[in-house]
């Protein structure tokens, strides 16, 4: 299991160090921070084996987190306990700095303490931590039955919800938030396409309320399908083929297994309700179209159509198209019909920004790119040019068809409770080799 | 509230201070004065001196400040044993608050606190705790049982916590469950052989239903511990898997890859005729593709994963080639572990795709990668034959591209290419030479000059490009000295008129000027073929080579069973098992997968070895209790050389342990005393077999007069599983002496040398009676004879069979493990031979229940031929006599470590079958003694 778990900054200095194991001697904090932090070269593996001894590690903007262990310990958990040791601390005290890990190291002893016991994780839902650990000075004096609420929430079943949760207004928000990601080669071949969406759930209710997540799956729409005929054709074609999906602690997995259908007891507050992925008939919004000439040796010429492919009447926002240029650029000339584009040397690409851009339009940019001579026989690599947007539909086509509500024991129904849905399409890796 | 002002603190006297401070009357001092002591704590200044101080602070209702202090005992306590003693009392005192929290936090930083002293006060708050009301501080108290044990294992087993720790599983808090299995399973681990988790069907059940319950770490231990399950058949194994699954949904990559774990085992269990085993394989592709959308240190560990996976079932992932493209964004470590599955996902479907890929990472900037792309291009050729043009041409592109890496990466490709594919490609050789002085690595240099020497009769001025080389003969490398000899040798052997000077001065460069044994040898060698007999020279230098096999990076087969009962932990991230990176007893114990069930009905009992075992095995395949007859047959016919390596071989080698440590347990009750040094009879002379005295055997096989029956030559570790490395081998008994006979063959690329051997424990203390001696480096398909003297004065453990012996070969590439059956008869000695009343009286006296009778079957030979042929093996015949028309044949024999075994051969004159009775006071050697009969009449 895990040794010990040590946090440096940038410059390798030791900002935490909590060891568990005795086979982890002091010397462990230097051997990484020696061998990693300042090595040379680039780092080349998240593990790292020194002296038989071996450090996980991960980076939070310059932030160094580092797990050590001499065992032969879950590799998956350690990472995932990494992050998850980020999600809390995150939740406790914002962002992740050196000043604000000085500023709270007392909270993160005691947060460390209790989420890892003699180097097993334990529970780490931020909603039950922080019934118990809390930055003003700790209420060691609470009632009896507080501590069992307490101590019964942090180990029971449902660990990421206490009970007696009340709002006068029942509501909740679903946001169905895509990444779609494109490799599309230059003849505008599509070799590789995937959506990777997340359902996040932010649930202001009373009490332990269960819930029932439908959407439109296509498993779940044949199934359903059989029993009226006439709905299949009409209803197959709007669903999706959901190539794998993953889910909160929350869900009943083996109710999802058998009956394929989402059921849970959602935390309050905002969560990750479910991630999924899709490959199959994916809406790709843009297209883009590249064309790059080299006249002579000193001289490109670049061209590159974007296409927005989705109705007329939405509108992408946030639309921003990065064209690489060689290292030996001098200078350029852009001319584009919308938007606003700018050749940026420190990045070593043009990069063309609109603000806004309705379905089913079209644009344009050109470039002519000088060249310096050089000596350098390799050719330049010519990296992808790359998109970013945000469109207000999922490009998966995934549609939420119901949240279902049901409170047995408070007097309040699935239709008392306000609901909200959005869809945001973003780009994830969207890129056209050129 | 801002902390970091504790960091700030660095002047001098500062501890005098901080020690005034936490005496101080004023709360709020005493916490300041604390996390002060913490934060210097944490920046590694030694604060030790405080400890009476800060112990005083203990004693508190602020909890905040309590876990402070605690912190700071953890770290000082080992260095202060005895005034921790003075926290002893406030920590009983916290076990019985009446606030679970306190009670836990106690006993959970007492467990942590690693003095003798405090341990003793540790066990009677920690049985309380265990039985606690509250689920909390059970959960806590469970993970110190396994801090206790690790102070002091002893203890823990004499206050009995390891029963009631097993009670915990039965919990109704699913959380105490899951840590009570973990420390239950890391308390196994260091005790291997107590059955301390002992799963069975209820208690598996119970893990189960508690894996729906838990928290997704608690998800973790339950599924890794699953993990080590052996389910007793099939059907169970289906049944768990089934309830695995839904665990294949979850959000935690690391419970996803622990399910995938626990399948991967038992799909071993699961016919592949069975419906459920192909819904299986389908639904493990999804979550593993999924796995690599999480964060970038995650799909590290996923695709060190998957890449075990696909070379374990390739067809699971064998349709999700794209998912593994590498995108320009990827960490390094990603995009390499990504273009390593690519190469072993493809195929002649997906091949353009890949291949138009490879081109694209070609022209990135990182050197590593590209080399890699570079290389695979070469290995999809080598791998699907239609690519194999287009690979070429690929490669050709690169090559014009100039960029040096890459021209180098490109030409060892390319060498390659032309071994597997002979005169097909060498119309490129041309645009290759253009690049000779570009070369600058040893192996791309190498390479080119293997190139040139295998194909000088096409290249024009191949002798102007070798002579280039051999200005600076000195300063190459070994690796490309070795080539140019060898390739200048080829071109002389092609071309002798012109290139007679060329050969002289690298002979003797290679044999006068050269400090290095290998280069010389291999000097004189070519000298020595090409001064006496240059035909035999040419048929040598220039013999056909054998094609190369596709794939030579695959990890060895018992490696990958072993390595896919980690998936998850770190061995899988290393492709080491545990032993090798984790000190002391943890991890020593190796994991193995279940044995592979062929049929339904053999899958009832997995002991028996399944029935119809197909003739094909192995004899590496250690045979199952019950089915020696039938191996023995095996190994007597001499097996076929190749055939799939049986999953039950692998199992078993896994078991391997050539140190014996941990298995003294084994040994108990053997009969077997180590054999005395001087139980080898030192008399050459063959005793002369009794009446007859024929020493002539015309019906006999046996090539030497005075040495027993020697089986053909079988191989025992096949080159797939040994890194290209084959050994064949048979024993063979000389007067007097055994030895084992070797063949080791080199089936890879690379040469090999320092060979070592070394045997396990075995029941007869067989042991290498000198080092492996072999003279030279075995270069790729070179084949060497090596007899092995053995003597019998190692350490003795009994066996399973009793004549299995485990072998452990390394050399410079790896060490191999393998096991292989012996023959007894190499343990028959020379003085096997006893008094007749000796004989009567001993025959009498080893009680009728240790009697065996055996049949032979089909064995044409008289009482004359029979006996003149044992005798051959040290079986003596005493006596013959006449009973109702059938021969009864005496006869004794004696193991190098004093058994004597005493027979009695029933032969009716007519009947191929006759009847052995063996009488012997260590009855268990009986079956092999009729096994060595069978051997030797038949043969």
């Amino acid at each position: 299991m895990i040794g010990g778990l040590f946090i440096y900054n940038h410059k390798g200095e030791v900002l935490i160090s909590r060891v568990y194991r005795d086979d982890i001697g002091r010397n462990a904090v230097d051997a990484f921070r020696v061998n990693v932090i300042h090595a040379r070269q680039q780092v080349r593996s998240p593990v790292t084996n020194i002296a038989r001894t071996s450090f996980f590690h991960v980076k939070r903007s310059n932030i160094w987190l580092a797990a050590v262990t001499k065992q032969n310990v879950n590799a998956a958990m350690v990472f995932e306990f990494l992050y998850k040791m980020c999600d809390v601390m995150a939740a406790y005290f914002g962002k992740i700095s050196e000043e604000n890990i000085k500023n709270n190291f007392v909270l993160i002893y005691e947060l460390l303490d209790e989420i890892l016991d003699f180097g097993y994780p334990q529970n780490s839902e931020t909603g039950a931590l922080k019934t118990f650990i809390t930055q003003q000075g700790i209420k060691s004096q609470h009632t009896k039955e507080e501590q069992s609420q307490i101590t019964s929430q942090v180990t029971g079943q449902i660990g990421w919800r206490r009970e007696g949760i009340k709002y006068r207004r029942n509501e909740l928000f679903l946001d169905v938030l895509e990444s779609v990601n494109l490799l599309m080669s230059p003849q505008g071949q599509v070799l590789s396409a995937h959506v990777s969406g997340r359902v996040v759930m932010k649930s202001y209710l009373s009490g332990m309320p269960e819930c029932k997540f439908g959407m439109n799956d296509k498993i779940v729409i044949e199934k359903q399908g059989k029993g009226t005929a006439d709905e299949t054709g009409k209803s197959g074609k709007q669903s999706i083929a959901i190539d794998d999906c993953t889910f909160h602690q929350c869900v009943r997995l083996s109710k999802f297994d058998s009956e394929r259908s989402i059921s849970f007891i959602p935390p309050d507050g905002e969560f990750e309700l479910m991630r999924y992925r899709t490959t199959k008939d994916i809406i790709l919004p843009f297209r883009v179209i590249p064309l790059v000439r080299e006249v002579g040796r000193t001289k490109l010429e670049v061209k590159v159509v974007i296409k927005s492919n989705f109705k007329p009447s939405l509108l992408a926002q946030k639309i921003e198209v990065r064209i690489p240029t060689p290292l030996n650029t001098s200078g350029v000339q852009v001319i584009c019909m919308k938007g606003k584009a700018k050749y940026k040397a420190s990045e070593n690409a043009i990069v063309w920004k609109i603000k806004r851009m309705a379905g089913m339009k079209e644009s344009q940019i050109s470039a002519e790119i000088e060249l310096l001579p050089t000596n350098d026989k390799k050719k330049w690599a010519r990296p992808p040019i790359s998109m970013n947007f945000e469109v207000p539909f999922a490009p998966s086509g995934l549609k939420v068809r119901y949240l279902k509500v049901f409170e047995p024991k408070l007097n309040y129904s699935d239709h008392d409770v306000i609901k909200w849905v959005r869809y945001i399409g973003r780009s994830g890796i969207y890129e056209t080799r050129c | 509230m801002t902390d970091s002002k504790y960091f700030t603190t660095t002047k001098k006297g500062e501890i005098f201070e901080l020690k005034a401070e936490l005496n101080s009357d004023k709360k709020e001092k005493k916490k300041e004065a604390v996390k002060k002591v913490i934060a210097s704590m944490t920046v590694g200044k030694d604060v030790s001196a405080l400890f009476p101080d800060v112990v005083n602070c203990m004693q508190t209702d602020n909890l905040e400040l309590k876990k402070l202090v605690y912190l700071y005992l953890m770290n000082y306590a080992k260095s202060q044993p005895d005034m921790a003693i003075m926290a002893v009392n406030t920590f009983v005192k916290d076990c019985e608050d009446p606030n679970p929290l306190i009670r836990a936090l106690a006993v959970r930083t007492m467990g942590c606190i690693r003095v003798d002293k405090i341990t003793e006060y540790l066990c009677e708050p920690l049985r309380k705790c265990l039985k606690d009301e509250d689920p909390y501080v059970r959960k806590t108290a469970a993970v110190c049982v396994a801090k206790l044990h690790d102070i002091n294992a002893q203890l823990v087993e004499d206050q009995g916590f390891l029963d009631t720790l097993k009670d915990l599983i039965s919990d109704s808090n699913p959380m105490v469950v899951a840590n009570a299995v973990a420390a239950l399973s890391e308390i196994a681990e260091s005790h291997p052989s107590s059955n301390l988790l002992d799963l069975n069907p209820q208690s598996i059940n119970k893990l189960l239903t508690a894996l729906n319950e838990c928290t997704e770490w608690g998800q973790i231990f339950i599924l890794d511990c699953l993990a080590n399950y052996m389910p007793k058949d099939d059907r169970e194994a289906q049944s768990i898997c089934e309830r695995v699954t839904p665990r294949l949904s979850h959000a935690n990559s690391a419970v996803v890859l622990s399910a995938v774990k626990v399948l991967m085992k038992f799909m071993e269990m699961l016919s592949k005729d069975l419906d459920y085993y192909g819904t299986l394989l389908k639904k493990l592709a999804p979550p593993l593709v999924t796995l690599l959308s999480a964060e970038p240190e995650l799909q590290y560990v996923a695709l060190r994963n998957i890449n075990l996976i696909v070379q374990k079932r390739p067809e699971i992932l064998k349709h999700e080639m794209k998912v593994f493209f590498v995108k320009y964004n990827d960490p390094i470590y990603v995009k390499l572990e990504k273009l390593d599955i690519m190469i072993r996902l493809a195929s002649q479907a997906n091949i353009a795709q890949v291949l138009a890929e490879l081109k694209e990472y070609a022209t990135e900037v990182d050197v590593d990668f590209v080399r890699k792309a570079v290389r695979a291009i070469g290995r999809c050729a080598i791998k699907v034959e239609q690519s194999a043009e287009r690979c070429v041409s690929t490669l050709l592109d690169l090559i014009q591209t100039k960029v040096n890496y890459v021209v180098q990466e490109a030409i060892v490709v390319i060498k390659d290419i032309f071994r597997k594919y002979p005169n097909k490609y060498e119309s490129v050789i041309a645009t290759l030479c253009e690049n000779l002085d570009s070369l600058d690595e040893p192996e791309a240099r190498a390479a080119m000059i293997w190139i040139v020497g295998e194909y000088a009769e096409r290249i024009d001025n191949a002798d102007e490009l070798l002579e280039s080389f051999l200005e600076g003969f000195h300063d190459e490398s070994t690796q490309v000295q070795l080539q140019l000899l060898t390739a200048i040798v080829k071109l002389f052997l092609k071309k002798p008129t012109e290139t007679q000077e060329l050969v002289q001065q690298v002979l003797s460069l290679a044999t006068q000027d050269s400090d290095n044994p290998d280069l010389r040898d291999r000097g004189y060698i070519y000298w020595r073929l090409l001064s006496t007999d240059p035909v035999a020279a040419k048929e040598v230098v220039l013999a056909e080579k054998p094609l190369i096999s596709e794939e030579t990076d695959l990890i060895e087969p018992t490696l990958l069973d072993e390595l896919i009962c980690y998936i998850g932990t770190l061995a899988s991230v290393y492709h080491k098992p545990p032993s090798a990176f984790v000190e002391g007893s943890r991890g020593v114990v190796h994991k193995s997968l279940p044995p592979r069930t062929g049929s339904s009905e053999s899958a009832e009992s997995p002991e028996a070895a399944p029935t119809g075992a197909p003739p094909s095995e192995q004899p590496a395949v250690i045979p199952a209790q019950g089915d020696l007859l039938g191996d023995l047959l095996n190994l007597d016919l001499g097996p076929p050389v190749s055939g799939p390596p049986m999953t039950t071989a692998s199992v078993q080698m896994g078991a391997v342990d050539l140190l014996g440590g941990g298995l003294d347990s084994l040994m108990g009750g053997t009969n077997f005393a180590a054999p005395p040094a001087g139980t080898m009879p030192a008399t050459l002379s063959a005793p002369i077999g009794g009446g007859l005295g024929d020493l002539f055997d015309l019906t006999s096989g046996v090539g030497t007069l005075s040495g027993s029956y020697v089986a053909p030559k079988a191989v025992w570790l096949p080159a797939m599983k040994a890194k290209g490395l084959e050994i064949s081998g048979t024993f063979t008994r000389q007067v007097g002496s055994i030895s084992m006979d070797l063949l080791l063959t080199n089936k890879a690329l690379q040469v090999m040398s320092d060979f070592a051997i070394q045997f396990n424990r075995n029941s007869f203390g067989l042991a290498p009676a000198a080092p492996l001696q072999v003279h030279a480096p075995l270069s790729p398909n070179q084949t060497v004879e090596i007899s092995l003297p053995l003597n019998t004065v190692g350490s003795v453990m009994k066996m399973d069979p009793l004549n299995n012996l485990q072998v452990a070969v390394k050399n410079n590439i790896d060490v191999f493990y393998f096991s292989t059956l012996y023959p007894l008869h190499i343990l028959f000695v020379e003085d096997g031979k006893m008094e007749r009343q000796m004989f009567l009286a001993t025959w009498k006296d080893i009680p009728n229940e240790n009697e065996a009778q055996f049949q032979i079957k089909d064995c044409p030979l008289n009482a004359e031929a029979v006996s003149s042929k044992l005798q051959g093996s040290n079986i003596f015949t005493i006596a013959k006599r006449n009973v109702e028309g059938q021969d009864m044949l005496y006869q004794s024999l004696k193991l190098t470590n004093g058994i004597w075994v005493l027979a009695e051969l029933r032969i009716q004159p007519g009947n191929p079958n006759f009847t052995l009775s063996l009488k012997c006071r260590a009855p268990e050697v009986s079956q092999h003694v009729y096994q060595a009969y069978e051997t030797v009449l038949k043969n």
